[in-house]
């Protein structure tokens, strides 16, 4: 409750701050690259669903895909576009079990926003902006 | 609904331009609780509309519905739309493939709006193929959606709205499905993203090409577990091999699909004339097979550049009674005029 109502206060200040929030995407920005390239292959969508798929960026997916495999997987495992790559999701699906919060991978993710790639999630988490589109 | 889109009924729309009545035959089948079966044939690569009637009309009166496909594997073909509106003027039940490789999200809106205009209320709403294997694989790959966002998205427009929150009045009536793949990797997965496609809005489903039953019956069995097969009707995906290079072409060109060592033996086994009845023959033996796995509602037949082979399994198999055929509807005609001259349209009516 408290963190909620810590988090409303910020949004609403980056809202009626829009400066400022650039300074801070710009400012978080190399420490997220930093930390999550190396860790996950972040692609820096600016919209992080890392929690939902067992700590693996889908955005390393050939055809982006944000909700789970496509039916192309290759009977080793592997991904149909890059053949000597393990599926993304295949990954994904191996590590979400081992994770105590394994069930978030059947959230459904929806439509990425275009206009959020390459800042940084974190920024976006805080100021609304890494929902996606649509309901 | 259907009214709505019914010639004459939408405002300030030319006579001369009749819109075609889009049907709900195919939801009434699977309402009815026979064995449903529907068809996928090629679009063709072809501007002329005739071979494309033809092989629509090989298959007609052995189906419900006639999957079109959109650009299959990456490589040019007619439209889906183009080809699923043609075949719906010829008075049969069209499914037509929405992909989310071409087209942006305000394409596929575009797209779908276009399909309730033409009277093509059933979609299968699919990822699509990568480019790479495709005729084109320097093109640029879109995949602004995937397919669940793909099914939320025409949820989306059933409710009346596009994905920008923009009214669509009327809401167009679409029916649409998605597919799953049983064979591929993650195994233990594969019927929990297909219980996701049905939350996002899947009302039917039409699964890959059965060729390996075991794990066809292991995935059925979680499915039914799950419950999902009470909440769509799933198609099994059956096709005829026609030879052996085309078992050997399945199993190694098409990413996904699992063709077994045996099956690909014993087309290789037979001399080439006898291939065909080989083929046939397979086909039967697991339509007979996986007809009675519970939670299958009917068969998706996939005949691979060969859709003469669908009547002659229908027959062998069993699958269909003479009270069961495609009801035939006055629709086309006067819509495309050009078409229902070609002599290829008295096999159509």
């Amino acid at each position: 409750m408290h963190g909620r109502s810590l988090v409303s206060v910020a949004r609403r200040w980056l809202l009626t701050h829009p400066g400022a929030g650039r300074i801070l995407d710009q400012m978080f920005r190399p420490v997220e690259i930093l930390i999550k390239k190396p860790l996950f292959g972040c692609r820096m969508c600016g919209q992080c669903i890392l929690h939902e798929t067992g700590l693996v960026c889908p955005m390393g997916c050939p055809k982006t895909l944000r909700n789970g495999p496509c039916g192309g997987v290759r009977l080793d495992g592997c991904c149909e576009v890059i053949p000597d790559m393990m599926c993304v999701w295949v990954r994904a699906e191996r590590r979400s079990r081992l994770l105590p919060w394994r069930d978030a991978i059947l959230k459904i993710q929806p439509a990425l926003d275009w206009t959020q790639r390459g800042r940084s999630s974190w920024v976006n988490a805080v100021a609304g902006r890494a929902e996606g589109v649509g309901p | 609904m259907i009214q709505s889109l019914t010639p004459g009924a939408a405002p300030g729309r030319s006579p001369s331009l009749k819109g075609l009545p889009s049907t709900r035959r195919l939801e009434e089948a699977f309402r009815s609780g026979r064995r449903v079966l529907t068809c996928e044939i090629a679009a063709g690569d072809s501007p002329d509309p005739a071979g494309l009637l033809e092989r629509a009309a090989t298959v007609r009166h052995h189906v419900d519905a006639v999957n079109l496909p959109d650009n299959t594997s990456g490589r040019v073909h007619l439209s889906g739309l183009a080809a699923a509106a043609i075949v719906a003027g010829a008075g049969i039940e069209p499914i037509l493939h929405v992909t989310c490789r071409d087209i942006n999200r305000i394409g596929l809106q575009s797209h779908l709006l276009g399909a309730a205009a033409l009277g093509v209320r059933n979609l299968l709403c699919l990822t699509g193929d990568h480019v790479v294997h495709g005729d084109h694989p320097e093109s640029k790959p879109v995949f602004d959606l995937d397919s669940l966002q793909l099914l939320r998205l025409v949820g989306t427009l059933r409710s009346g709205r596009y994905l920008s929150g923009r009214a669509v009045e009327p809401a167009p009536d679409l029916f649409p499905g998605t597919t799953e793949n049983p064979f591929a990797p993650p195994h233990d997965f594969r019927p929990l993203r297909l219980r996701k496609k049905i939350e996002a809005g899947a009302r039917f489903v039409q699964t890959q090409i059965v060729f390996n039953v075991p794990r066809f019956k292991a995935f059925m069995a979680r499915v039914c577990d799950l419950g999902i097969d009470r909440q769509a009707p799933i198609l099994a995906g059956v096709a005829p091999p026609r030879s052996a290079r085309s078992a050997r072409y399945m199993r190694d060109r098409i990413p996904g699909m699992d063709v077994p060592e045996a099956l690909v033996k014993r087309m290789e086994g037979v001399a080439p004339a006898r291939a065909e009845e080989e083929g046939l023959r397979i086909a039967v033996e697991i339509l007979d097979e996986i007809n009675g796995i519970p939670g299958i509602a009917g068969f998706h037949l996939m005949p691979i550049c060969w859709e003469e082979a669908v009547p002659e399994v229908v027959r062998r198999a069993g699958l269909r009674r003479e009270s069961e055929t495609m009801p035939a509807i006055e629709a086309g005609g006067a819509a495309y005029p050009e078409v229902s001259s070609a002599p290829i349209r008295e096999r159509c009516t």
